[in-house]
């Protein structure tokens, strides 16, 4: 147990920094960017490529969002919160799916 | 890459260290690496440590295996930087390249246990589909793969789900094959850290 769990913290220290450490882009549109959800566009666009298809992204997708006043900066944020939480949600869901599994004894 | 901070926006302390690493890997400095040199309170630090952990930490699960998941992972997500990174290192950690191809086109007939192959595809499913269910856990439980091997699998798979989008995102410029060889030799001696 003690190796998943030095796993599982090391994640969760992860998602910890990109949502409440202090940054540039507010911690409201961070937890947006993370759950890929109301994020007005152009931002949106972005946000929503880097969650579900990033090999679409494009020089586009960042001219346009910072046309509209996002900075570098806070660029850099959101497009990693967006990354680490759709990867917090698939790795959530997995461990759930193996703990019912696993659920009364069946394999350990 | 994509944005004009991630090329230049390093203190000069950092840029002082890209310059050692070229002159003495002679080759430049991946933009997987840079990326976690920029601003580093905010993602880098814990980034590497996680992904340390996941790659490195301790598990029943060989380095080679891992790097082969890494690369397994990276070749469904379609991220081409990391396809590249993690086949060489994965190439070199079991010292055969074709195995690490032959995972990469045909995972059901590639020459690897049986256990791998179950944990590979319920990990290209979980990326594929942004899901899994417990049957996927129960059929790579059958083949007898233990619930802690899963845990760790599912720590790579973590880690990459999330690189991959960054490499994609931020543009990460493609390495030529002796710069992911570089790369790769330097992930087997010094890790993630």
């Amino acid at each position: 147990m003690a190796d998943e769990d030095t796993k599982r913290a090391a994640f969760g220290a992860l998602v910890e920094g990109v949502l409440a450490h202090e940054g540039r882009a507010t911690a409201e549109q961070r937890a947006r960017a993370y759950r890929n959800s109301d994020v007005p566009s152009p931002l949106g666009t972005l946000i929503g490529k880097v969650a579900t298809r990033p090999a679409q992204v494009t020089l586009g997708d960042f001219d346009a969002a910072k046309a509209a006043g996002f900075s570098e900066d806070q660029l850099f944020e959101l497009v990693i919160a967006a990354a680490v939480g759709q990867s917090a949600r698939q790795y959530e869901a997995a461990l759930a799916a193996l703990a019912e599994a696993t659920a009364n004894g069946e394999a350990g | 890459m994509r944005l004009e901070i991630l090329n230049r926006g390093y203190s000069p302390g950092t840029k002082l260290l890209f310059a050692l690493i070229r002159t003495f890997s002679g080759q430049p400095v991946p933009d997987a690496a840079k990326v976690v040199f920029y601003r580093p309170d905010f993602y880098g630090a814990q980034a590497k440590k996680f992904t340390h952990e996941a790659m490195r930490g301790p598990s029943a699960w060989s380095v080679a295996d891992r790097e082969l998941m890494a690369a397994y992972v990276s070749k469904v997500n379609e991220c081409a930087f990391c396809i590249g990174a993690h086949t060489a290192t994965a190439g070199q950690a079991h010292r055969d390249g074709g195995k690490v191809q032959a995972v990469l086109t045909d995972l059901e007939s590639a020459p690897i246990e049986d256990g791998l192959r179950a944990t590979l595809r319920m990990l290209g499913k979980l990326t594929r589909e942004g899901t899994a269910d417990a049957e996927d856990m129960r059929q790579v439980l059958s083949a007898g793969v233990s619930r802690q091997q899963i845990e760790d699998a599912l720590a790579v798979c973590a880690a990459f789900n999330t690189t991959d989008r960054l490499a994609d995102a931020f543009g990460f410029e493609l390495l030529s094959p002796d710069g992911f060889e570089a790369g790769a030799k330097y992930l087997l001696k010094r890790g993630y850290r």
